[in-house]
């Protein structure tokens, strides 16, 4: 039985998104009926939080910029404190289709995380570099440690169950690259299921990743470096289960 | 110890005796806590025994096996703000990490205040409004 849409949150971490914030909650509102739809303003300049609340969103408004890692933190402590069994997050900029929520929210029957992955074969979206190479050590570590393939492992695009929920309310990483990366490490070592979804994503509103060399070899450098301390990090139960 | 003039004598300890005089004096006004005050007292406290007593340098560079005695003051300073700067790094994490958590709290509690006072009835709502002003 799949979650029915009134038990799901949909959070959208928006840093200065007032340009597309509206139209995705809107598309949201359209394509899942019945569904809740938080908008975490992570200390935004601009009228991101007057638009998102236009629109219809419950909105919280972040006092300054915590990064995607705190916004969604916010995200998972409200959907707890508000008795809600799933949460998925879509990004602001309108990258996500929100039509692919029921997909992710079918692959939750059987595991506690659902990835939308882009390079599942729809969608096309093209990476070159050292930031591919990142990627492709990524995935392949991060599959390993999941038992299962995983092919993108830094998409924003993610539903997560009761028990991962219960999890990420209190160990959300908030640094850099924590919100995915060491997101699914500390959740896949603490007994969580991750399974992975074709989705297509729509260009960017803010243009395409960088290709610059440089700011991508740093990537591959930042992301190889925080996998390893993820790795080698204290595990984390999830309460009240026993681990045998 | 030959080389060491009268002045520069006298000049070493009114160093440490100044840097322990900050330090005590900032602990006593609680402008400093304990915690972190601790090295600096260790190293003034270190540095005033050396300052009055040059020989205690020398014995023990040649219990450590150090060959030239300024180095171990070297090393001995180097390591004491190595362990402060980490200490500092250390306790600036876990400031963030409070200040984190208290901004996420901030947020979904003004969306409470503001559910429940959109929940208020019209003539409560401003008197809310006027107590607030």
């Amino acid at each position: 039985m799949a979650i029915p849409l009134s038990r799901t949150l949909i959070v959208l971490p928006a840093f200065n998104e007032e340009q597309s914030v509206g139209a995705v909650v809107n598309e949201v509102f359209t394509k899942l009926p019945g569904v809740a739809c938080l908008v975490v303003d992570d200390g935004s300049r601009d009228r991101t939080s007057a638009t998102a609340t236009l629109a219809g969103a419950r909105v919280a408004t972040l006092p300054f910029n915590l990064g995607v890692g705190g916004a969604m933190r916010t995200g998972f402590r409200y959907a707890l404190e508000n008795d809600f069994d799933v949460v998925v997050q879509i990004d602001a900029d309108g990258q996500h289709d929100p039509a692919g929520v029921t997909a992710l929210l079918a692959a939750l029957d059987d595991a506690d995380i659902a990835i939308g992955a882009r390079f599942a074969g729809e969608g096309e979206y093209k990476v070159r570099g050292p930031r591919q190479w990142a990627m492709v050590v990524l995935a392949r570590v991060l599959s390993r440690l999941a038992h299962t393939r995983l092919t993108d492992a830094t998409s924003g695009f993610k539903a997560s169950g009761p028990r991962a929920l219960q999890l990420f309310a209190d160990h959300y990483p908030a640094e850099y690259l924590g919100d995915t990366i060491e997101a699914l490490v500390i959740a896949s070592r603490a007994g969580c299921r991750i399974r992975q979804i074709p989705v297509s994503m729509r260009p960017r509103a803010g243009g395409q990743p960088s290709h610059n060399p440089f700011k991508s070899a740093t990537y591959l450098g930042r992301a190889c470096l925080a996998l390893a301390f993820a790795l080698i990090r204290p595990r984390i139960e999830l309460k009240g289960e026993d681990t045998a | 110890m030959s080389s060491l003039s009268i002045t520069s004598y006298i000049f070493g300890i009114l160093a440490s005796l100044i840097t322990l005089a900050v330090v005590i004096e900032m602990l006593r006004r609680r402008r400093l806590r304990e915690r972190h005050a601790i090295w600096w007292l260790i190293a003034g406290l270190l540095a005033l025994v050396v300052s009055v007593f040059p020989a205690t340098l020398v014995w023990a560079a040649n219990v450590v096996g150090v060959q030239v005695p300024t180095n171990l003051v070297f090393f001995v300073s180097i390591a004491i703000l190595f362990l402060v700067c980490i200490q500092h790094s250390a306790e600036l994490t876990k400031l963030e990490e409070q200040t984190r958590t208290l901004a996420e709290r901030v947020a979904l509690q003004e969306m409470r205040i503001r559910h429940a006072e959109s929940r208020l009835p019209p003539s409560a709502q401003s008197e809310s409004d006027r107590s607030s002003e």
